[in-house]
């Protein structure tokens, strides 16, 4: 009679553990977490975004410990967002006030404000540039300084300047509906969990902590024929937008009162999507309505998806499942979707058994036993 | 910036959340209450859902048992013992009797469970009619509307098929004659120690945000017809080749040497003292 095991799993797993370790330290390298910080960036952002936790520090830590593993380090990211209690929400954060460090449109060939490039990587050709293999800290410090002293010759203001949205424009126009600010409070979903059918505010949260992968596959369906949403990039823009909160205790509020917290990058995208509407005479008519985008740093490809997958959600009647806000929503959380699809890799013995023996007494015919 | 973890990870307000979610679930046995699941150290569909729920109910007096397809070692069941022992620092064991609270995925020992014990199942599925119906909106609605038709339409259809049910494990209950539930996947062999059952039950699925109970003392019949009554694996003429207990659940194996297929008892920790009882009795007699 052969061996078999009754106990055993702890020494194993303490093991894979240890060869886990050995993984990361065998080259005998280290990168320091700066580093990930100020080469990492596009990294850090998609899992500060995936993650919905705006740390570049906890997110360049997350992504030492995950070897660069993408789910992984969202993973930490937010098992470490349920220890952290919170106490407080923001005020409304206004996108208008953004210190815009990048803004375009691609429904105009000028836009009030002007067109801004910014970084990216959009106009770059994606060769490899084999002269990174031997960058060194001296060139690239005589590159910032003459940088630094082409950017002297530009005259800068004194007076900090806003850019208008875009949509503004339009909307004078009357080419958009007016809408009155909706200030209900959004529902956190991260306090209450989904219910269907949802809110507009539940939507975009799910959205935003997309996966960035499933955001932009899902939007990219629509685009392409799964869906009826073929919008117009009204505007992206990204930089940095400053985060109040109010006094906890104090009983009357003004803006002066506000605590000033902190900053976040984020890119934001409002899509124009033509559709038709009824009016006032129950005659057709086309209007635009605007998908909204945005997400955690500089991520133009998910915000934008994020813009059409909110348009297709605000049309549940169309029958393609990009409408269908159960299949979208519940199907694009990195921790959801990696945790699920892995767990496939546990153990399903029982239940396989349990399986076999429906197959076997189905094929057999054989009595079975009453519980 | 190094942190040390809150007694039993989470911070206490996530905890009085979940304990909220679960004082609803007892109040409406079967009945599952939507919560928001938090992200955990562990894979969502590697047992959070139980695990937020053990987290979050138990205190430094506890005995934790944890199991996994009824083994005490399974690597996950040690994955999950060892964070909760390491953020509360509670007794572990494997004795069935000895735990207050066992967490188990797939299984419930076979060990009768008695009163006070707190059963928490792990739950990948918690809607019984998803199968009958993909959207929740739909069959949330469904539920409350006791409209059940749907899941005994799909019974019927096994029998016009096959000639039996053939679901596998996680057969659908009726709890307290009102709603239907997923027992998760426990095998059919599990279905009937739910019923009136001396612990409390509790089941909780972290990626499906749900959190749904078993009272002590509540009724819970597996869904089946008059005409085609319920039926278990069956394991009829098998024992455990190890301490040859029968009337349990087994595991099918293959004997790496002989090639012959060998049974053996599923819940490692039964077979085990099955095994140290019989020592003692041999011992007992060789001294008679």
């Amino acid at each position: 009679m052969g061996y078999v095991p009754v106990k055993g799993g702890t020494q194993a797993i303490d093991a894979s553990i240890q060869r886990l370790k050995y993984e990361r330290l065998k080259d005998q390298d280290i990168i320091e977490i700066e580093t990930i910080m100020s080469t990492m960036r596009g990294m850090v952002d998609q899992v500060m975004s995936e993650s919905s936790l705006y740390s570049p520090y906890l997110a360049a830590l997350a992504i030492k410990q995950a070897e660069g593993s993408m789910e992984e380090a969202v993973f930490l990211m937010r098992a470490h967002r349920s220890t952290l209690p919170r106490p407080y929400y923001s005020q409304t954060v206004e996108p208008e006030k953004m210190l815009v460090e990048r803004r375009i449109s691609a429904s105009f060939k000028d836009i009030p404000g002007g067109q801004l490039l910014g970084a990216t990587y959009d106009y770059t050709h994606r060769l490899l540039d084999f002269n990174l293999i031997e960058e060194n800290l001296e060139d690239n410090l005589q590159w910032l300084q003459n940088y630094h002293d082409q950017l002297k010759q530009i005259e800068a203001f004194d007076e900090v300047k806003y850019f208008p949205k875009v949509v503004d424009y339009l909307r004078e126009e009357g080419l958009f509906e007016a809408h009155e600010p909706d200030n209900t409070s959004p529902i956190d979903i991260t306090k209450r969990s989904l219910q269907f059918p949802t809110t507009r505010s539940e939507r975009l949260q799910v959205l935003t902590r997309g996966q960035t992968g499933a955001v932009t596959s899902l939007g990219y369906a629509s685009l392409r024929g799964y869906g009826q949403v073929h919008p117009t990039v009204g505007e992206v823009r990204v930089g940095s937008v400053p985060i109040y909160v109010q006094h906890p205790n104090e009983m009357e509020h003004s803006d002066e009162d506000e605590f000033y917290i902190g900053e976040i990058k984020v890119t934001e995208v409002e899509s124009f999507v033509p559709t038709t509407v009824k009016n006032e005479n129950n005659e057709y008519e086309l209007e635009f309505e605007i998908g909204y985008g945005i997400c955690y740093g500089q991520n133009e490809t998910k915000a934008i998806a994020m813009s059409i997958l909110d348009q297709c959600l605000e049309h549940p009647e169309s029958d393609f499942p990009t409408h269908d806000e159960e299949f979208v929503l519940l199907h694009i959380d990195s921790v959801e979707s990696t945790g699920f699809i892995s767990h496939l890799k546990l153990p399903h013995y029982v239940t396989f058994q349990s399986k076999l023996d429906s197959i076997r007494q189905v094929k057999k015919e054989v009595p079975t036993v009453e519980g | 910036m190094k942190a040390n973890t809150h007694f039993a990870f989470f911070d206490e307000g996530s905890k009085k959340e979940i304990r909220r979610a679960i004082m609803k679930a007892v109040a409406i046995p079967g009945y599952q209450v939507p919560f928001a699941s938090r992200e955990m150290p562990i894979a969502r569909g590697w047992g959070t859902g139980g695990l937020q729920i053990t987290l979050s109910i138990i205190g430094k007096s506890d005995v934790l048992k944890v199991i996994d397809q009824g083994a005490d070692e399974s690597v996950n069941a040690v994955s999950i013992k060892k964070l909760v022992n390491e953020t509360t620092n509670v007794e572990l064991t494997e004795q069935t009797s000895e735990a207050t609270i066992i967490q188990s995925r797939h299984r419930v020992p076979e060990v009768p469970l008695t009163k006070g014990q707190i059963i928490v199942l792990q739950v990948p599925m918690p809607e019984p009619l998803r199968g009958v119906e993909a959207k929740e909106y739909m069959t949330k609605r469904m539920h409350s509307e006791d409209d059940y038709s749907g899941i005994w339409l799909m019974l019927f259809e096994q029998i016009m098929k096959y000639g039996k049910t053939a679901t596998f494990a996680d057969h659908p209950v009726y709890v307290n004659g009102r709603y239907v539930m997923a027992p998760s996947p426990i095998p059919r062999f599990d279905n009937n120690k739910m019923h009136q059952s001396d612990s409390l039950i509790l089941l909780g699925a972290g990626r499906e945000k749900k959190i749904y109970a078993v009272p002590p003392y509540t009724n819970v019949e597996s869904l089946a017809f008059e005409d085609y009554p319920f039926t278990v694996e069956s394991f009829e003429g098998l024992e455990c080749h190890l301490c040859g207990s029968t009337d349990i659940f087994l595991d099918e194996l293959i004997d790496q040497q002989t090639g012959i297929t060998i049974h053996q008892c599923n819940d490692t920790s039964f077979c085990m003292d099955q095994l140290n009882k019989k020592e003692k009795a041999e011992v007992q007699t060789s001294y008679a």
